[in-house]
């Protein structure tokens, strides 16, 4: 056990770290790699590669997404803010630059090949533009003056408009709803809310008019009888089908028949072999993780941190309902990974970030620490302000 | 409009409302809140002038957010990050205008006067309780479907109707199954989801070689959202087909019915269609006892259920069918049929009706000669009816015995003529005419009786009435519409009555067996049970008495070819005339044997049924009960009997012996 007294880098940490929520990832991780032991075989058997051919680069991402999350969870605020800018322009590079010489897959080009590893940019950018905009908003909170607002308005319409030319719908719905959420969170008056409402409405209509596959999926989510709902059927049958308990380990039949077993259907492959107990554990699981982190970026006083760590919770929350509600057949299907139980390196360790920032600001410090060693003053760290009022929130400083 | 502007400016300067608040709360002079108020105050005055046209600009710190550092020169002392130094670039050097814009942006983004941290807190609120009831509607889901999976098994599209029930084994006295579930896949497919009815015929037909192409294609090619194209396919069929992975086809599981005894049953047990319901004997009372409503309503698919216990005896039904095939074979018989009842409990221990089918296969049961001939047909009994008749006379203590009547010569009806098989052409005592099966001298008992006792006779035994067990297939008695002397005369030696023989074991039973009426059945019964169906319908005088003359019958009658030495068999032979077209024909006969073992405790009665067994070279020409039916019977209860618990005894006194003895004990 790590002492108390002996104040190293690693005892701080461990006695700040919000230690259950880093038990409940460890045990998604955990689950994932079960899962995966259960959902991808038939996957590589199809694909013609050796049955555990996923489960061992499964595997293989793992151990450095957790290095990066443990990595990440030690630094500072603003330490984080500042690998989030490298981590942004890098990736939003990278993005353009897949738009170029990206290999196509399935209509899009989000792969890029780096030193043999095929990388998804779009991945990275979505946890570094989460932290990016909750810093942008905290500023504007605390500085009225500065052009914050309209700052991480572009900075939204930049990566929003990478990720239409790739095209990737659903990470640029995840990205506006987190961008939507932080700005809601931030104070936007409730017409605005309305507005942003009606754009997202109006952008959904936009898509359903324009690209054939979004109207299509829609309009089989409405009337399943109008077109292939079989991937969504065969989801909802093994829920069906593995009722509380599961027909147990390898006995599912729906990753023999769903193409994306290993990623998208995952859920599903899990209620059937595993049951409906499993999943609820999971869905528990999330839960807490997400709710945990909202109620701790509720007692958080410092704004970049409080908007911080509610952005990074919502990408996390909002990634993990849309999968397990597309599973479930509650919205319309949706590629979307379930995180860290998913197969998928980049965005494994992309999540790894997002959750190591997001340990990081969740941990524990001093109060004083927080308010009086704002990293723009460090010189009058200790010293209360003149005017005699520990500054309580945002409004000053 | 200079005071609004005022208004805004306050509102969304921070440092302006809160230092405002603070003199306000606190009124007493503090050097810092004191200086801050005067620096506060030069700006104040300044934008003022501005606003009255007053010379402009104002000092370049008057938006500072820190007013307590106005004009002190601070210069933070290492570097921000590069976004906050670029931005910062925006913040001061703003002109007047552009200012108020950003300024007026703010306000109208974020609305004046709102303390941003608190907002910021009780939206993150919303936020918590949105996700709460995002991730509650995801596990509500998840258990309505865990809920929805117990009673679920249709997976996609099709109707309930279509699903397999699963039933109850049917087990026999002993437990040996007779009847269970199987699970096999069958194969389905939802045509509207069919991409190319054409390659999925085509690939379908490469594994399963027997499937009618055109039909399947035309199924393919409807717009129906369920249709089936193979019930019943092997687990080997299924994986190659899930191999070809066509879109839209799928397997349910459904339960499919197996006899693991094939023909051994098939008239007890019945059997189900391809839907897994029961369409005949045991198979289709279950069904109707409730079973298939509560298919109806969807419940108990895959529970399960208490196994439905049989009085059967695989043993004894094995035995007996076994013997019966074989002398259908001798005797070159339409048909053979047997009955084992119990007599103490009504359990009907065997039954078997050759020819018979494999429930495994119920188009057999189709075939014209293949139905139930103990419970669905019925027959002049012949002869076995006089047991009936002189029970009857015994019964009403008007005859002994010893009585004795005229059997000389043969008795004239109008203008049937009734004689003897065996005529002895003198005066015979009842038990001469029941072991010469004398037709005229029952004949004469039975009307010395009178019509309507004789009628009312044989209703108290059940000989008038439907008999209804748990078997569906049953047949109501051909009774004669008017029934004269005539009838009576006839119905005395088992001719113008049609009954089931399943019916007539019942009456014969309750003659031997102390003299109870006892329904029979098919299920298992205790004692108990029994004694609570049980009616009295002869006195315990009576049925000893018919005991002894049964025993007499094989020890010196028709029946001696019946007996087996050490179980001490009593019986009656049986053979009535067929009715070819409406004239009872000499040659073609139906013959029957009712056996009682043992004969002084009775425990079982037999009946053997042959119909129109041919004479053969061994049996010197006759067709008669007493050369076919008996020796079956014989040979039957030679095999059947230590099955059946009956151990040998060879201690046993001939059947004056037995009878005084038991007349003894009842006096």
């Amino acid at each position: 056990m790590v002492s108390r007294v002996e104040r190293t880098p690693l005892a701080a940490w461990w006695w700040t770290i919000d230690r259950f929520s880093l038990l409940a990832l460890g045990a998604i991780m955990l689950g994932g790699i079960v899962l995966s032991l259960a959902a991808s075989p038939p996957v590589a058997a199809r694909l013609g590669l050796d049955g555990f051919y996923f489960v061992h680069r499964h595997l293989l991402f793992l151990a450095p997404a957790i290095a990066v999350m443990l990595a990440v969870s030690f630094l500072s605020p603003r330490q984080i803010r500042r690998l989030a800018l490298v981590v942004f322009i890098i990736s939003m590079a990278l993005v353009v630059v897949t738009l170029f010489v990206g290999a196509e897959v399935k209509g899009a080009r989000r792969w890029i090949v780096l030193a043999g590893v095929n990388i998804q940019p779009s991945e990275f950018l979505k946890p570094s533009f989460v932290v990016l905009s909750a810093w942008l908003f905290a500023e504007s909170a605390r500085k009225p003056d500065m052009p914050a607002t309209t700052f991480s308005l572009m900075l939204l319409l930049g990566a929003v408009g990478v990720l239409v030319l790739q095209p990737d719908f659903g990470q640029t719905m995840l990205i506006a709803l987190v961008w939507g959420a932080l700005f809601f969170m931030a104070g936007m008056r409730l017409v605005w809310v309305a507005g942003l409402g009606g754009a997202a409405v109006l952008g959904l209509f936009a898509a359903y008019t324009t690209i054939p596959h979004v109207a299509r999926r829609i309009k089989r989510f409405l009337d399943p009888a109008s077109g292939d709902t079989f991937q969504v059927d065969a989801a909802v049958e093994s829920f069906f089908r593995g009722g509380w308990f599961g027909q147990g380990p390898g006995e599912g039949t729906v990753k023999r028949i769903l193409p994306d077993s290993h990623a998208d259907f995952v859920f599903a492959v899990a209620a059937e072999e595993f049951g409906i107990v499993l999943c609820l554990i999971l869905v528990l699981l999330f839960a807490f993780i997400v709710l945990r982190a909202l109620g701790k970026a509720m007692r958080n006083e410092d704004p970049f941190s409080r908007f911080s760590i509610a952005g990074l919770a919502i990408l996390f929350g909002a990634q993990s309902a849309i999968n397990m509600a597309v599973n479930l057949a509650l919205i319309p299907a949706k590629g979307m990974t379930l995180p860290f139980i998913s197969y998928g390196g980049s965005s494994m360790i992309s999540l790894a970030y997002g959750m190591g920032m997001l340990l990081a600001f969740t941990r524990e410090r001093p109060r004083a620490a927080l308010l009086q060693a704002p990293p723009r003053h460090p010189g009058t760290a200790g010293v209360p302000p003149p005017d005699g009022r520990a500054a309580p929130s945002g409004s000053a400083f | 409009m200079t005071r609004r502007r005022e208004a805004v400016r306050r509102a969304f300067h921070p440092a302006l409302s809160l230092s405002m608040g603070s003199v306000n709360k606190d009124p007493r002079p503090q050097t810092g809140s004191a200086r801050a108020d005067s620096d506060r105050v030069a700006p104040l005055e300044a934008w003022a002038k501005e606003r009255s046209g007053a010379p402009y600009p104002p000092p370049s710190h008057t938006l500072s957010r820190e007013p307590w550092r106005v004009g002190r020169g601070w210069r933070p002392r290492f570097a921000l990050p590069t976004l906050s130094r670029f931005l910062r670039r925006f913040h001061v050097s703003g002109s007047r205008s552009r200012l108020d814009v950003r300024q007026i942006t703010q306000s109208l983004l974020y609305g004046p006067g709102v303390d941003r941290a608190r907002k910021a807190q009780a939206r993150l609120g919303l936020a918590l309780v949105g996700f709460a009831l995002v991730y509650g509607v995801i596990a509500l889901r998840l258990v309505l479907y865990a809920v929805a999976a117990d009673t679920h098994t249709i997976q996609r599209g099709g109707s309930t109707d279509a699903l397999a029930t699963a039933r109850p084994d049917i087990l026999d006295r002993n437990g040996e199954i007779l009847a269970s579930d199987v699970k096999t896949p069958s194969l389905f497919a939802e045509p509207r989801r069919i991409i190319d009815p054409d390659e999925a015929t085509e690939l379908l037909a490469g594994v399963l070689p027997d499937l009618d192409s055109r039909e399947v294609r035309d199924r393919l090619g409807s717009k129906r959202g369920f249709a089936w194209l193979k019930r019943d396919i092997t687990p080997t069929q299924r994986k190659e087909i899930y191999r070809l992975g066509i879109p839209g086809i799928g397997f349910l599981t459904e339960n499919k019915r197996v006899y693991p005894n094939g023909n051994e049953f098939s008239h007890i047990v019945g059997h189900v269609n391809i839907d897994n319901q029961g369409i005949a004997g045991i198979e289709k009372w279950i069904d109707n006892r409730g079973l298939a409503d509560l298919h109806r309503a969807g419940f108990g698919v895959d529970s399960e259920q208490e196994p439905v216990r049989l009085a059967v005896d695989l043993r004894v039904q094995h035995a007996l069918r076994d013997e019966l095939v074989a002398a259908r074979d001798t005797f070159k018989a339409d048909a053979a049929a047997g009955i084992v009842l119990d007599v103490r409990s009504g359990e009907v221990v065997s039954l078997v009706s050759v020819p018979d089918y494999n429930p495994n296969n119920p188009r057999e049961a189709l075939e014209p000669d293949r139905i139930n001939r103990l419970t669905t047909g019925v027959y002049e009994m012949g002869s076995t009816f006089k047991a009936l008749t002189i029970a009857m006379a015994l019964d009403s203590g008007k005859v002994t015995l010893n009585s004795s009547f005229d059997a000389r010569g043969s008795l004239r009806y109008g203008h049937f003529n009734i004689s003897d098989y065996h005529a002895q052409n003198r005066v015979l005592t009842v038990p001469e005419i029941f072991t010469y099966s004398s037709n005229v001298g029952a004949a004469k008992i039975a009307l010395a009786q009178g019509v309507e006792n004789h009628k009312a006779f044989l209703a108290k035994v059940g000989q008038l009435d439907r008999l209804r067990t748990e078997l569906p297939e049953s047949a109501e008695p051909i009774v004669p519409r008017h029934w004269g002397e005539l009838n009576t005369v006839t119905i005395a030696f088992g001719h113008g009555l049609s009954v089931a023989p399943l019916q007539s074991v019942m009456g014969v039973a309750a003659i031997v067996n102390g003299g109870y009426l006892i329904p029979p059945t098919f299920l298992k019964r205790s004692p108990a049970e029994a004694r609570a169906v049980a009616r009295r319908v002869v006195k315990p005088e009576t049925s000893a008495a018919m005991r002894y003359l049964m025993r007499l019958n094989v020890e010196k009658g028709t029946a001696t070819k019946a007996d087996v030495k050490g179980f001490y068999v009593g019986g009656k032979t049986g053979t009535a005339e067929k009715v070819i077209n409406g004239h009872y024909s000499k040659h073609r006969l139906m013959t029957d044997f009712m056996a009682v073992l043992p004969a002084d405790e009775p425990r079982f009665l037999l009946l053997i049924m042959l119909d129109e067994p041919k004479p053969l070279p061994e049996t010197h020409g006759f067709a008669t009960s007493g050369w076919n039916a008996a020796p079956v019977t014989a040979k039957v209860i030679a095999r059947i009997a230590p099955l059946l618990g009956l151990e040998p005894r060879f201690d046993l006194p001939p059947a004056d012996h037995l009878f005084l003895a038991s007349a003894k004990a009842v006096r």
